[in-house]
């Protein structure tokens, strides 16, 4: 594994100007955040295939799915405190519920907003959408994920959600690796439990799993950026051969990963889980880091969480 | 009017704005500056207001709808004495800090809306005009939004049904200084044609040159007068007014001054120089 900062807002300007030169058919819509969001590089090159729709989040969603219909394929960017918050009820029914195109975009999600506070925090964007039919929600950890994604999603017809954080993020993948949609990624393997996170949760994971190796805790950890539908045999796998779970998110836990793998996990195989993210409360300003700590996302509160669910093992208290 | 005193009030609001994204290494100057005369007045000569009992439920209320420009209302608030001494450091977007990127309601005394997700603000001003008028308070109403935050399709529906309950007693602020976030309100699309939008609607509209505080004070005045329907008062502002270099320079939307850049406000306030 690679250690190189990419930033996200360079990719998505870099990876949709492929996809548009590749596929006439590719249509980006923008609610006055190009500058926000690296689209500005799009809009420059393709200043006819971009829509800046203004700060109207909710009707940009309505019209890019309503385009779709005459067969263009239609992305759309906000930051993704507004992309559901704002968007739901367009996103069911001029998409979702019509079975037409939607390829959204949400910037920024929970605690990389960062300074911008909590009214810039979703801490429940996929979570407002985990509940809607036809669907796919995903959320990258790195650059060569979010590339793959793009590409994607272009290529497979229906309703795509991608979360994902602007700012630089440490390289995870290789240029070659290989993904499929709704399947998640075993990062490492391990016997004692299962790590399940997603996007910036997953370097947590990470070195949480360092962490507690040392103190001779064998853990598994899944990059899980698919979160509907959620990698069911992937999960059922790990509960029965690691026998406990733990999920990371940088989203509130009442409606997020750890509530769909628990979903998966007490209808199959029902075994200890606990739970890493956001509960019970809103945001507030801060850097990633910081914030992560004290929301108890971080690897120590991980390693924490980990050695609660080691305990209750066969039907053992912690 | 208090002439002196408010041009001395918008003065140092600027300067501490300034100061506090400066020493906060993030915020929106621009979009504080251009509504710092507007702030000035109200809160130095027009709204009623008790900074040692902020949550006081007859006063006048603020919601300042385009809250990425709170560094000024901040400022506001502090001059005003709602923090006792004037804020030292505001810590403005730091860890821990009671100034959060956005308003915060609760967290801040003197914030009396919550904001930062754009269009909400003249919606919410509705319904606490709307209670005003209900439980027979005199309180009025103040709603500051920005022009580019108008294309949100909610603040229609408030603009709709204020216009319906007749609350005159409601007033809001329209900061027209023809930038967003991405460009120029041209550029983008709309909204143009302010006046006669909120105007179909049933609203009373005054139009003014939103930093002549002798014009704003009028216009307020006016306002209060206004019997059976809401008003909108237009402002003609220039995004980042008071520094030069920042005026109409969209660069400024949300940008972090040099050390250089902050200096050169050592011309807004005059009397206090020595202090930089
Ligand atoms: C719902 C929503 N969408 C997008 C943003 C991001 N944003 C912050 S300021 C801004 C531009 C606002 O333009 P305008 O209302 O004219 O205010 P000005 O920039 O002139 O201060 C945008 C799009 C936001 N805060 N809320
Ligand atoms: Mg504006």
């Amino acid at each position: 594994m690679v250690q190189e900062s990419v930033s996200f807002k360079e990719i998505i300007g870099d990876a949709l100007i492929d996809l548009a030169r590749e596929d006439s058919r590719v249509l980006v819509f923008d609610a006055d955040l190009v500058n926000a969001s690296g689209l500005r590089k799009f809009a420059e090159k393709y200043p006819d295939r971009l829509i800046d729709c203004g700060i109207q989040e909710a009707n940009m969603v309505g019209m890019a799915a309503a385009a779709s219909e005459a067969g263009v394929i239609p992305f759309a960017h906000t930051f993704a405190a507004f992309a559901a918050r704002k968007c739901v009820d367009q996103i069911f029914l001029a998409a979702c519920y019509s079975k037409l195109d939607l390829k959204l975009i949400g910037s920024d999600p929970g605690v990389t907003a960062a300074t911008n506070g909590g009214s810039h925090q979703g801490m429940e964007d996929m979570g407002i959408l985990m509940g809607l039919n036809n669907i796919t929600l995903l959320e990258p950890s790195d650059g060569i994920l979010f590339r793959w994604m793009l590409r994607e999603v272009k290529n497979t017809p229906g309703v795509f959600y991608i979360r994902t954080n602007r700012k630089e993020e440490r390289k995870l993948y290789e240029g070659d690796t290989t993904f499929q949609l709704g399947k998640g990624n075993v990062l490492q393997d391990g016997r004692d439990v299962t790590i399940i996170a997603s996007g910036i949760e997953v370097y947590e994971a990470l070195d949480a799993a360092k962490l507690l190796e040392e103190k001779g805790i064998s853990v598994r950890v899944v990059d899980m950026f698919c979160w509907r539908p959620v990698d069911k045999e992937l999960v059922i796998r790990c509960a029965k051969e690691t026998g406990a779970i733990v999920t990371a998110e940088n989203h509130a836990t009442s409606t997020g990963l750890g509530s769909a793998v628990a979903n998966v996990v007490v209808n199959n195989c029902p075994v200890p889980m606990e739970f890493i993210g956001v509960t019970e409360r809103f945001g507030e300003v801060g850097s990633i880091a910081f914030l992560q700590k004290k929301f108890n996302m971080d690897a120590q509160s991980i390693v924490k969480k980990v050695e609660i669910v080691i305990g209750r093992k066969g039907g053992r208290q912690a | 009017m208090k002439t002196e005193e408010v041009k001395k009030f918008a003065d140092k609001l600027r300067y501490e704005a300034y100061r506090m994204v400066y020493e906060g290494g993030d915020g929106h100057p621009g979009p504080a500056f251009s509504i710092a005369d507007i702030i000035a007045v109200l809160y130095e000569d027009v709204m009623k207001i008790d900074p040692e009992n902020p949550d006081w439920l007859d006063r006048d209320r603020l919601i300042l709808s385009k809250g990425h420009a709170c560094p000024i209302l901040y400022a506001a608030l502090s001059e005003k004495g709602y923090y006792g001494e004037s804020v030292e450091h505001f810590n403005l977007r730091k860890l821990h800090t009671t100034f959060q990127g956005h308003p915060v309601m609760g967290k801040t005394p003197g914030i009396d809306m919550t904001s930062g997700s754009l269009g909400n603000g003249i919606p919410i001003g509705t319904g606490m005009a709307l209670a005003a008028k209900l439980q027979n308070k005199d309180y009025r109403t103040y709603v500051i939004t920005g022009d580019g935050e108008l294309q949100e399709g909610v603040v229609w529906e408030g603009v709709m049904i204020a216009a319906h309950h007749q609350l005159d007693n409601l007033t809001v602020l329209v900061d027209h200084n023809g930038w967003q976030s991405g460009g120029s309100l041209k550029e983008t699309g709309g909204v143009d044609e302010i006046d006669s939008k909120f105007a179909s609607f049933g609203w009373k509209i005054l139009h003014i040159d939103g930093h002549d505080h002798a014009a704003i004070k009028a216009a307020l005045m006016e306002s209060a007068g206004q019997k059976g329907s809401p008003t909108a008062i237009i402002c003609d502002c220039v995004k980042g007014k008071g520094l030069s270099f920042m005026e109409n320079n969209n660069d400024w939307h949300k940008k972090v001054p040099t050390k250089e850049q902050f200096e050169a406000a050592r011309g807004l306030i005059e009397e206090e120089k020595h202090e930089l």
